[in-house]
């Protein structure tokens, strides 16, 4: 692994490069030529950062959660709060820096797909302030699930498209997003959302979100005067995770997990674990892992949440598994659900699904690790507009709850110190 | 490069050959696509039949694909069409070899590359999978050639070896944005024809032919002397006979699909001969 993980000719091992329509490669090589440019351009820099901190809210805070931790009994538990970063996630990051990009190429036009709202809410938040034309592509189901962030999309001035095609949700909002940039490349900026997509897609998404991890790292060297034992975050195309992971690549006793959506369980085929279920293969322009059949049609994903109900995951991620510094598991629906609950709960944080998911692997790892441990855990977003759907699922599911602790298996020894499920209803 | 086609000389240069003979004959040749399995497997091989008695010199047989990036909504319903009934490249590859032994058009693959790249093998384990048995399978179905619209030259080393050897026509695509250098390495990728899309855009029916096209096909006559084919949004005669104008070839896919989906066989049939009749130059 080279110091600096530049892709070699766009792939990351075997993982990534450039399978798109000849239409776009031009496209392609202008965008990473502009990229190119503007990261030697001092002024750029400048700008992208000062708009990070005085627009975006950075740095996040680095929090140390002590009741989550107390509940766990195990290892420190800090989370990196980019619920607090302006539009509620991480997303914004990688929206300012693609979308001065887009200006600097002389874009007038942002197009964006989106699961959960939280990328396209993101980019129409960017296009307002740099008065670009902004569409945004969702998948019908996802606006349904995610009505309040459609609302705000459309607030700022974007145009939301509900995408019919295929399963509906996140990846035919891509191919959709994609065939519209096969049309009109010449006045138009893919900005993509996650660390998927053709090359260099991939690399410039990633270097919009390294700025999670680097902070991490100054964060917990202050909090706790050393490196943490593990990063953990949830991976859907896994932007929030390379984010928060990448400035620790190099070093090797910080552990590296990602936790995909295991919605109704990986035994069931009801999920969105692509490093977990999927096999190798070619999706959105990348090679990378990818939930198929045996003949390589893309099969339907279910998961709770939208943001990581997604049938492809970055190759970088697929090279990180590969070669063993990174290590992925999934967390089902249930587990979802309650790690959003703990969240509220013991913290008074309404965490999105998408990193909920992480919670209650987070807590057996601080179980692994013991009291003397540090886990860092990146809260990608806010949970706001997932109040509706998780009322829906719970209220579908369990009547009311989810167990706090479903058949005791591998949790974490400590007791909890209260019972929040038996408060009664929500 | 530019090696005569002879009998034997293998598959694709019975891509190139077909285009000639249409251009000895006054016309350009006329290409039809239309999916394996719509709006049925029977159906859908009847359908190319048809297009080729019509007058079709060369057919495409789309292989349906989960997330075709390159097609418009009249494709991608009649790829959902197939998709549902459940049917795999297996089962196309099979209607393409009865296809084969009924028509003397030669007919090519057109999918999109994850469908090759992730082929199964065969049952029996004899067959290795990937591109290579996707290859061989498309040979054993005497089908002459392959296109891979998301395939861009680039990453095209490995197929472009194992087409090769199981002598398969090979067929870029070229985009009104390709750069000249571009235009060169993809052509001279291609062994059938070179692929010019006519616009930036997906495939479907237009009202009115891109001002793109022509001086797309001029940039490529500077830079290679095999045979270019036109397509994306060629729609109706008047349309095929414009591209008949500068181009060797002629390719029409929504227009078609659409006619076998409203009737069928016999929808196809009149409006390939139209689309054929269109082809005539002068």
């Amino acid at each position: 692994m080279s110091a600096t993980h530049v892709p070699v000719g766009g792939h990351f091992g075997r993982f990534g490069g450039r399978f798109v329509p000849e239409a776009l490669v031009q496209a392609l090589d202008d965008l990473e030529a502009a990229f190119h440019a503007a990261q030697a351009d001092p002024a750029f820099a400048q700008r992208l950062a000062r708009l990070q901190a005085d627009y975006g809210g950075r740095p996040t805070p680095l929090y140390l959660a002590e009741r989550l931790t107390a509940y766990g009994g195990g290892a420190r538990i800090y989370c990196k709060r980019e619920d607090l970063a302006h539009t509620g996630s991480h997303k914004l990051c990688n929206v300012l820096g693609q979308g001065l990009l887009a200006q600097r190429m002389g874009k007038p036009r942002l197009i964006a797909e989106t699961g959960a709202g939280q990328h396209g809410v993101a980019t129409a938040t960017i296009a307002a302030l740099l008065d670009l034309d902004c569409v945004v592509y969702m998948g019908e189901e996802d606006c349904r699930r995610q009505r309040l962030n459609v609302v705000r999309m459309q607030l700022m001035g974007a145009e939301v498209v509900p995408v019919r095609t295929g399963t509906r949700t996140l990846k035919d909002a891509i191919s959709e997003a994609l065939r519209d940039w096969v049309t009109n490349v010449e006045t138009t900026h893919y900005l993509i959302g996650s660390v998927v997509g053709p090359h260099p897609f991939p690399l410039i998404v990633r270097e919009f979100v390294r700025v999670i991890g680097t902070e991490i790292r100054a964060q917990v060297l202050e909090h706790e005067g050393r490196l943490p034992d593990a990063v953990i975050a949830c991976v859907g195309g896994g932007s929030n995770a390379l984010g928060a992971f990448h400035p620790f690549v190099d070093d090797e006793g910080v552990r590296l997990v990602g936790v995909e959506a295991g919605g109704g369980g990986l035994h069931t085929g009801r999920h969105a674990a692509t490093l977990s279920g999927g096999s190798e293969g070619i999706l959105h322009g990348a090679h990378s892992f990818v939930l198929q059949d045996e003949y390589g049609q893309v099969q339907p994903t279910h998961s709770v949440s939208a943001g990581l109900d997604y049938p492809g995951v970055g190759p970088e991620h697929a090279w990180l598994r590969d070669t063993g510094r990174a290590e992925y598991l999934a967390a089902t629906d249930a587990e979802a659900l309650e790690g959003f609950r703990l969240l509220c709960e013991l913290e008074g944080i309404i965490p999105a699904l998408e990193p909920a998911h992480a919670v209650v692997p987070a807590l057996r790892l601080a179980g692994e690790l013991g009291p003397d441990g540090v886990v860092v855990l990146n809260l990608s977003g806010r949970g706001d507009k997932d109040v509706d759907e998780v009322l829906e699922v719970l209220e579908l599911t369990e009547g009311a709850r989810v167990p706090t602790n479903p058949a005791g298996e591998g949790r974490p020894g400590a007791e909890a110190p209260t019972d929040p499920a038996g408060e009664g209803g929500s | 490069m530019s090696a005569a086609p002879t009998a034997g000389a293998g598959t694709a240069a019975r891509v190139r050959e077909a285009i000639r003979v249409a251009n000895a004959d006054g016309r350009a040749a006329l290409v039809v696509y239309l999916p394996a399995g719509y709006p049925d497997l029977v159906t859908s091989r009847a359908c190319l039949e048809a297009a080729a008695e019509a007058g079709a010199d060369l057919l495409e047989v789309g292989f349906p694909y989960s997330d075709p990036l390159m097609d418009g909504p009249t494709i991608q319903l009649a790829n959902q069409v197939a998709l549902d009934q459940g049917l795999t490249p297996r089962d196309d590859f099979a209607m393409c070899a009865q296809l084969a032994g009924r028509v003397g058009a030669p007919a090519l693959v057109m999918t999109y590359f994850n469908l090759a790249w992730h082929y199964p093998p065969a049952p029996a384990g004899a067959e290795p999978g990937g591109i290579d048995g996707f290859a061989a399978d498309a040979r054993a179905a005497g089908l002459a050639g392959a296109i891979l619209p998301d395939l861009p030259v680039e990453e095209a080393g490995p197929w472009r070896a194992v087409a090769e050897r199981h002598e398969l026509a090979t067929v870029f695509l070229a985009a009104p944005t390709s750069t000249d250098a571009r235009l060169a390495a993809l052509a001279d990728a291609s062994t059938g024809f070179v692929y010019a899309t006519s616009t930036l855009g997906v495939t479907g029916e237009r009202q009115t032919l891109s001002g793109m096209a022509a001086p797309l096909v001029e940039r490529l006559r500077g830079v290679t002397d095999k045979p270019v084919c036109v397509g994306i949004g060629v729609t109706t005669p008047a349309h095929a006979t414009e591209v008949a104008g500068f181009a060797d070839g002629v390719i029409v896919g929504s227009a078609v699909v659409e006619a076998a989906g409203r009737g069928g066989p016999e929808a196809v049939r009149d409006l390939v001969a139209s689309l054929a009749r269109g082809c005539r130059r002068g």
